[in-house]
């Protein structure tokens, strides 16, 4: 089936297998690697894209689903090469070791703090209970989120 | 003395750039030219006869490359054990084949019987399902202590019983006995340290890839070790020459052990991969991994600790039956052993110590080296025992550890202490950890507040944990005659550019510790020079010379201090060069800050000077050879020994019986401290890893040797909202042995904490008027609503 996408900004348009999910279809067909696959049951939450603005696990989706849609992958969140405030907040603050739940992390923060610009701890925590980290306990990913909070 | 500019700061990770914009690059990130995607048939049975593989139908799938059975690999060895434990008469473990794929028989779920490539991951998963196996079911054994008895389902027809090996350490039995006999108090515990899956976020990915024209041969692979990867499949699995074979362990997302072992799939699909002449790609679906990477814990032990009227700790005696799955993963025989038994004296002067331990296999996942590895399993017993036996004598279980402590020690001016259990602890200040660790919690003012919560209807407990470990395990030859089949050391080679910017190149392997960073800082002060003109390159075998890779909290006490020896030898080699141009005597040259200067006077040359002279040696000693560029082998003296003390505070629901931990404070010394971020960071992901098999993991097998929750939906993580922030505090006692005073941080946070978060709930149980000794973790709301009933 064909589908027409923008992803990142640019426009794409390709054929996809109908059973192609969304984050196969952006990290085989687009290579856009940065967005990774923890999982089989959306479970993990490290494949989280925005699709149309909104956090969503591309694992869930098909492909065929994002036709005509805009999704911004981990990849296009820094504009003219400044590292938007979450990315430089995981920096900050050491929220991230392995690197691999990194990207779904801060796709799901974005949408946390565009709903809620000054969260809670608590409610950080909640927003992030479809995201595992095995590595960091998650105490620097929550600070991580706060110094983004302060600084947008 | 070089003053430090890095070391002992938090220095931000120089590694984030690429993990936060997405440009990382995990195995699975990789595509090579022409590859081929493969997938795996496995055994839906714990036990079961393969009576007959029709690939037929399979093959003839669109995109179908090849398929591979049992039959085809029969020839090729399996993957071997890394460790020798004998049994206590003397003969060796039992080591039944463990094959890359099973022909006959199958032991376990998951077990691989044939592995089918194809165009894409999609056309291998379609002929998977299109292969038809016809099994004959047989009955099977999960747990370890049913496994042993008369009549029990074996695993392999050769095992009597499913005994791979018993073993015991420590004092005779008959002295033990003896001892307990004339304890005031003795307290026991029965009890399971359930199955954890490790579940690093990255599931295992491997590219097997061969090149004709040169007959050589490249393996990706998420591994925490890819030389030893490199050396076992080559010497022992395929019987490759190692030169004709690269091992590369790119971005690895985590690994918490279970990425250290040499997996079957990694020999396949490099074996496959010249039988085909295309790259494969395999990449573990999360029901593989949680079906297949290496397990860790499962023990069922039985532990009595007695005590005097005083509450000294007269003796302890450990009785465990630790599963092992179907088939020996590479480190999984000296978990139970030398990393437990070893491990049972604890911080305490316990004078009488047996510990005895029966290697069983079952119709199971293979269990192995899970983060921490042994270590937790003993904090385990010590720490639930101390803190029961407090309850039980009534006394406090603060004071009942101080009693206990052995007395601080430096190694230094007061010797190592020597255990009742081999070994011999390199530096220590027990009470120092304890005394900081109840000051962070407030301690004096707990029950005070657990009172008054009470008034209010809350439940709240409070567990200590006073933990020590051993990493950095070490020396080579004493391992090596405890059983390891490989040496304990660690590759650091330094070489200096001519233009004084420095490539340093480590056999150990980051998998999200940073050592891109602390490496840095640490290269940078002792020589001088700026971070940024420091790179630290790992991972592949074709640049690095060797290594032995990450695990057991080794990387910075042992590859640390590879590197500091080629560091000292740059030095030395830079002041016989400065000597010469400055002519003067080597002797009267001093380093520091990035400078050799003569001693005494203003006369001096930096660090770049003297790494271009090197490379353009025109005004050059004699008898020195051109060049700045020095590799080292470090084998350390001994162990590290960590320490710390966890406190955790938990409050329990009365209507729910969930438990939330309220507030937790860890106090860890990890001897010297390269960059406190880091540090921290890896006791929080211990911590957390730690409170998890508390509160929420562990793996359900059924009758029929089914894991039942073999998924992020089943199997209970810990998730942001499960967590308070951590309060974490240090206390510094250098290890004595090692240039760097490292001990080691990256398992304390997972070995201190399971113990204080029980012991926090049992304690609140008995604060509600409910003296209950145990509850079997992980400890769910239906457990501790049940104890509370």
């Amino acid at each position: 089936m064909k589908i027409n996408v923008k992803v990142n900004g640019t426009a794409y348009s390709h054929d996809v297998e109908p059973r192609t999910l969304l984050v196969h279809y952006l990290r085989d067909t687009l290579r856009l690697t940065g967005t990774h696959v923890g999982c089989d049951t959306s479970g993990c939450g490290a494949c989280t894209i925005h699709l149309d603005g909104k956090a969503v696990k591309s694992c869930t989706l098909l492909a065929v689903q994002a036709d005509g849609c805009e999704v911004t992958t981990i990849e296009g969140l820094a504009t003219n090469g400044n590292l938007h405030p979450l990315q430089e907040g995981f920096h900050q603050e050491h929220g991230l070791q392995c690197g691999f739940c990194t990207p779904g992390m801060i796709m799901t923060a974005a949408d946390l703090l565009k709903h809620n610009p000054k969260p809670s701890e608590a409610e950080i925590r909640h927003a992030l209970e479809g995201n595992i980290c095995r590595c960091t306990g998650y105490h620097n990913i929550v600070k991580s989120i706060q110094y983004a909070s302060e600084k947008m | 003395m070089t003053a430090t500019k890095y070391i002992g700061k938090s220095i931000k990770r120089v590694e984030d750039k690429r993990f936060i914009t997405g440009k990382a690059n995990y195995t699975d990130d990789i595509v090579l030219p022409g590859m081929t995607y493969g997938a795996f048939v496995r055994s839906p049975y714990a036990n079961a006869k393969v009576k007959k593989v029709d690939i037929s139908k399979a093959k003839a799938m669109p995109g179908v490359v090849a398929i591979y059975t049992g039959a085809d690999v029969a020839a090729v060895n399996g993957v071997p054990c890394g460790w020798q434990v004998n049994f206590k008469n003397g003969a060796t473990m039992k080591e039944p084949k463990h094959p890359l794929l099973v022909a006959d028989r199958t032991r376990h779920v998951g077990d691989p019987v044939a592995f089918v490539i194809a165009e894409s991951r999609a056309e291998a998963k379609d002929a998977v399902e299109a292969v038809a196996v016809d099994y004959e079911k047989l009955s099977c054994v999960t747990d370890p202590a049913e496994a042993v008895k008369p009549g029990a389902p074996l695993v392999h027809d050769d095992v009597p019983n499913n005994i791979c090996f018993d073993w015991e350490l420590g004092n005779p039995k008959s002295e033990v006995d003896a001892a307990m006999s004339k304890a005031s108090h003795i307290t026991t515990l029965e009890f399971t340290n359930q199955r954890l899956v490790p579940n690093a976020m990255e599931p295992r990915s491997y590219i097997g890839s061969y090149d004709p024209i040169n007959d050589k041969y490249t393996l990706y692979t998420s591994t925490q070790n890819p030389h030893l990867i490199r050396l076992l499949m080559c010497a022992f699995v395929l019987g490759l020459p190692e030169h004709k074979v690269r091992v590369v362990g790119p971005d690895v997302g985590g690994g918490f052990g279970s990425k250290i072992y040499h997996y079957t799939e990694e020999a396949l699909v490099t074996w496959c991969s010249n039988k085909i002449g295309r790259p494969i790609k395999w990449t573990a679906e999360r029901t593989e991994s949680f079906l297949l990477d290496a397990h860790g814990r499962d023990h069922r032990t039985k532990a009595e600790m007695g005590f005097d009227k005083d509450g000294k700790i007269v003796a302890l005696r450990v009785k465990t039956h630790a599963n092992l799955g179907a088939y020996l993963s590479t480190f999984a025989s000296c978990v139970p052993t030398y990393l437990h038994g070893t491990l049972l004296q604890g911080l305490y002067t316990t004078p009488k110590i047996n510990v005895d331990v029966t290697g069983v296999f079952t119709h199971t996942n293979a269990v192995d080296a899970y983060r921490g590895a042994g270590r937790p399993e003993a904090t385990y017993i010590l720490e639930r025992l101390l803190d029961l036996g407090a309850l039980e004598m009534g006394k406090d279980p603060a004071e009942l550890r101080q009693l206990n402590f052995i007395p601080p020690f430096d190694g230094v001016k007061q010797p190592g202490y020597q255990t009742q259990v081999a070994l011999q602890y390199d530096s220590g200040n027990y009470e120092g950890v304890l005394k900081k660790g109840l000051e962070a919690f407030n301690y004096k003012d707990f029950r005070k507040r657990q009172k008054e919560a009470a008034k209010s209807g809350k439940i709240l407990g409070v567990g200590i944990s006073t933990y020590i470990e051993a990493c950095g395990i070490a020396p080579s030859a004493v391992v090596g005659s405890l059983g390891a089949r490989a040496g304990l050391y660690e590759v650091g080679q330094v070489r200096v550019q001519p233009t004084g910017k420095v490539s340093v190149y480590t056999g150990s392997h980051s998998h999200g510790q940073g050592h891109e960073t602390t490496f840095s800082q640490l290269v940078a002060d002792r020589l001088g020079i700026a971070m940024e003109d420091v790179e630290i390159i790992h991972g592949d075998s074709e640049s690095v010379a060797f290594g032995m890779g990450t695990y057991g909290s080794r990387s910075l006490a042992v590859g640390g201090s590879a590197i500091v020896k080629s560091i000292d030898k740059i030095i030395e080699k830079g002041k016989k060069i400065a000597a010469h141009k400055l002519e003067a005597s080597a002797d009267d040259i001093d380093f520091a800050d990035g400078r050799f200067t003569i001693k005494g006077t203003s006369k001096s040359l930096g660090f770049g000077d003297i790494a271009l002279t090197a490379y353009v040696p025109h005004v050059y000693p004699k008898d020195l050879e051109p060049g700045l560029d020095f590799s080292s082998f470090y084998d350390p003296a001994n162990f590290t020994y960590p320490f710390g003390c966890h406190i955790a505070e938990v409050e329990i629901d009365k209507e729910t019986g969930k438990v939330t931990l309220t507030r937790f404070v860890a106090v860890d010394d990890v001897g010297t401290v390269i960059n406190p971020m880091i540090v921290e960071g890896q006791i929080h992901g211990g911590v957390a890893q730690g409170v998890g098999q508390a509160l929420f993991e562990g793996t359900i097998y059924d009758d029929e040797g089914n894991l039942t929750n073999p998924s992020f939906m089943d199997y209970c993580m810990p998730r942001a909202d499960d967590l308070p922030m951590f309060e974490t505090g240090s206390q510094v006692t250098p290890c004595p042995h090692n240039p760097i005073g490292a001990k080691g941080a990256g398992e304390a946070g997972c070995i201190g904490s399971t113990p204080a978060v029980v012991n926090a709930v049992i304690d609140a149980l008995w604060s509600a008027g409910k003296k209950v000794k145990d509850i079997h973790m992980p400890l769910t709301p239906e457990r501790v609503w049940s104890a509370l009933q």
